[in-house]
């Protein structure tokens, strides 16, 4: 039946859907290439203003390195500039706020979801204005009490933040989920004699990890993402991914090392993008939950 | 479930919440109507053979002493509020009794640092929210009639500028319309102007500021229209193609009421995003053209001497604002809460 409709498509149509899908494709996908391409290649063949086409085949960077492909950007960021020290910041920070954000986001949302009570309308609520918030906002005010009790500069400051800003997306998602599970379940655990905690432990924890798995790739993104709040909080030896790039184009723009930036830059998405080909389903699944319960 | 169970469930959660984001809130306030001592002063006259000499010296005990005794600084009141980085009465009043036309005052009032930050966060907010869904939706469609195998592909690399870090998809883009990048060299040589620059035009690096946030959020409304275009009613659709209805009508009558709630949806996710826009202007190097509220707040806080009153001003500011902005759709809850309760 949908071929058959799909068939009926007048040729001119087709031809237009096609051109629109594949300049889109051009747009989403084609920033990516160009840059990991430029990466390999020095900077006047990666803003080649002479000819364009240096950009392709590395006319200068074949002069200088003698081939067209060069690791010199990389070699610079991650041996000289020490890169890969902001790289294991960027997992400790980023584990650290998915377990922390995903053990207190559960309990938390399953109550909401049990609970039954009017109060519970109103913490949602509460926690959709919470994370209308901006955190620009919200650093500007932690400041002058981190400054005054000397926890300014810390990854745990860091974490702890990013946990609760973290919050109040968490429990929209997994309350949504636990919705979902049916109250049955937990239920007949509490009519057998179960606490509500042991009802939790040993009936819901093992079903619920579909859904904590998806709520904790959106955790890790906002971690891994976060620009505001580490670049305010993190002094510079502690320095994630992030604002270290954010750093580089400080410094790199007057010492002509724009392909440190580049490289790190690269660098910082591959670990995106192996992400988004495993958990593809997860993230599409993820943004959608919130949208069918309207 | 009790409510003692409840609460112990839901105390570390709180416990986070209420310590790093509802303290800020009332922090920041505190922080608005306060402002730092200054140094306290001491005048002394020294007299040697060649006269006498006033100097002016900072009695550091006596200021110590202040700061300990009040830490939160002298209360200024609301006049952070109103002085010239911010609201700006006088000027704004001096600005609508002297410009003689509406235009006139709008140009006096875009000198003044808060309202051209107003100006663009509004901007950047009301421009890029309408044209991302319609993005997103034409998207959504497209992809929708394209064979299974495709699909997964083309919704794969849709979700890449999304899931991207702002500031690294922001650099990406920044670096290809920069007047020495492909795209930038592409543009000066269709509008036949060697010497075009996104750094030196104010207008350009707007647009392009809306084209990077339109690029980095359609992917979030398309993957949200596809996901409700699955449910929309085949047999709907049928008697509609039945009825005669042309691929647009379909389109219009059927497809896009089914679609509204998700519209809502997303156009409440963006508005609330957009509206705190800050990374782009970072990776763009814009903030001699374009500064948004949040950069606004960060330039504060990141320069020499941190304005810790001001930028906390300017936070209080936003999140008026952002309280304005959702008014309706609180609004609209409360009703509905209230109409399902009875």
């Amino acid at each position: 039946m949908s071929t058959s409709v799909k068939d009926r498509k007048p040729l001119g149509l087709k031809i237009g859907l096609w051109a629109f899908v594949g300049i889109w494709f051009v747009c989403a996908a084609f920033p990516f290439f160009w840059t990991l391409w430029g990466s390999f290649k020095v900077e006047l063949d990666f803003f080649s203003i002479a000819d364009w086409t240096n950009a392709i085949f590395g006319r200068n960077t074949a002069d200088t390195y003698g081939t067209p492909f060069t690791l010199a950007g990389y070699d610079g960021a991650f041996v000289q500039e020490g890169f890969w020290r902001n790289g294991i910041n960027t997992m400790i920070v980023c584990l650290c706020v998915v377990t922390i954000s995903l053990t207190i986001g559960t309990l938390g949302g399953y109550a909401l979801s049990r609970s039954g009570q009017k109060y519970v309308f109103w913490l949602l609520i509460t926690a959709l204005m919470f994370r209308a918030l901006p955190q620009v906002a919200l650093v500007s005010g932690y400041l002058p009490v981190f400054f005054d009790w000397n926890v300014w500069g810390y990854l745990p400051t860091a974490i702890i933040v990013l946990v609760a800003i973290n919050q109040p997306f968490t429990l929209w998602m997994l309350h949504s989920f636990f919705e979902s599970i049916p109250k049955d379940l937990d239920e007949a655990a509490k009519v057998d004699g179960c606490t509500q905690f042991q009802a939790f432990r040993h009936v819901i924890i093992p079903v619920m990890w579909p859904g904590v798995i998806t709520t904790g790739l959106f955790s890790f993104l906002l971690a891994y993402n976060d620009f505001i709040v580490t670049s305010l909080i993190l002094n510079e030896s502690n320095r994630t991914m992030v604002p270290q790039i954010a750093a580089f184009l400080g410094t790199t723009y007057t010492e002509g090392n724009v392909m440190f930036a580049v490289a790190a830059v690269v660098s910082a998405t591959v670990p995106l993008f192996i992400l988004v080909m495993f958990f593809q389903r997860q993230i599409v699944s993820g943004l959608t939950a919130g949208a069918v319960k309207g | 479930m009790k409510h003692r169970t409840f609460f112990w469930f839901f105390a570390p959660t709180a416990a986070a919440m209420l310590l790093f984001i509802a303290f800020p809130i009332v922090s920041v306030v505190m922080q608005s109507l306060f402002v730092p001592h200054e140094a306290v002063l001491i005048e002394s006259e020294n007299c040697g053979p060649f006269g006498c000499t006033k100097s002016t010296t900072v009695d550091q005990s006596a200021t110590e002493q202040l700061r300990a005794e009040k830490p939160l600084g002298r209360f200024a009141g609301l006049s952070i509020y109103t002085d010239r980085g911010h609201l700006a009465f006088a000027e704004v009043a001096e600005a609508w009794r002297t410009s003689d036309s509406i235009g006139a005052f709008f140009k006096e009032l875009s000198d003044l640092p808060f309202y051209r930050a107003m100006g663009f966060t509004l901007t950047y907010t009301f421009v890029c929210t309408p044209l991302l869904i319609i993005l997103g939706f034409a998207i959504a469609v497209a992809v929708n009639s394209l064979h299974r195998r495709l699909k997964g592909l083309m919704i794969f690399f849709s979700l890449l500028p999304m899931i991207v870090t702002p500031l690294i998809g922001s650099l990406i883009l920044f670096w290809m319309i920069d007047s020495r990048g492909v795209l930038g060299q592409l543009i000066a040589y269709l509008a036949d102007d060697p010497s075009l620059s996104l750094k030196a035009s104010t207008p350009l690096m707007w647009m392009s500021l809306i084209v990077y946030g339109i690029w980095s959020s359609a992917p979030f409304a398309f993957v949200v229209f596809y996901a409700g275009l699955q449910t929309v009613p085949q047999d709907t659709l049928e008697s509609a193609q039945i009825d005669g209805a042309t691929r647009w009508q379909q389109i219009r009558f059927v497809v896009i009421p089914h679609l509204a709630p998700l519209v809502t949806f997303v156009a409440l996710i963006q508005l609330m995003d957009n509206f705190r826009v800050l990374e782009p202007i970072i990776g763009f190097q814009a903030e001699a053209h374009a500064q948004s509220l949040s950069s606004f707040i960060i330039s504060d806080l990141s320069g020499e001497t941190q304005q810790l009153s001001s930028a906390a001003t300017t936070s209080v500011l936003t999140i008026i604002g952002v309280a304005i902005l959702l008014s309706p759709v609180l609004v609209r809850t409360w009703r509905d809460f209230r109409g399902g309760a009875h």
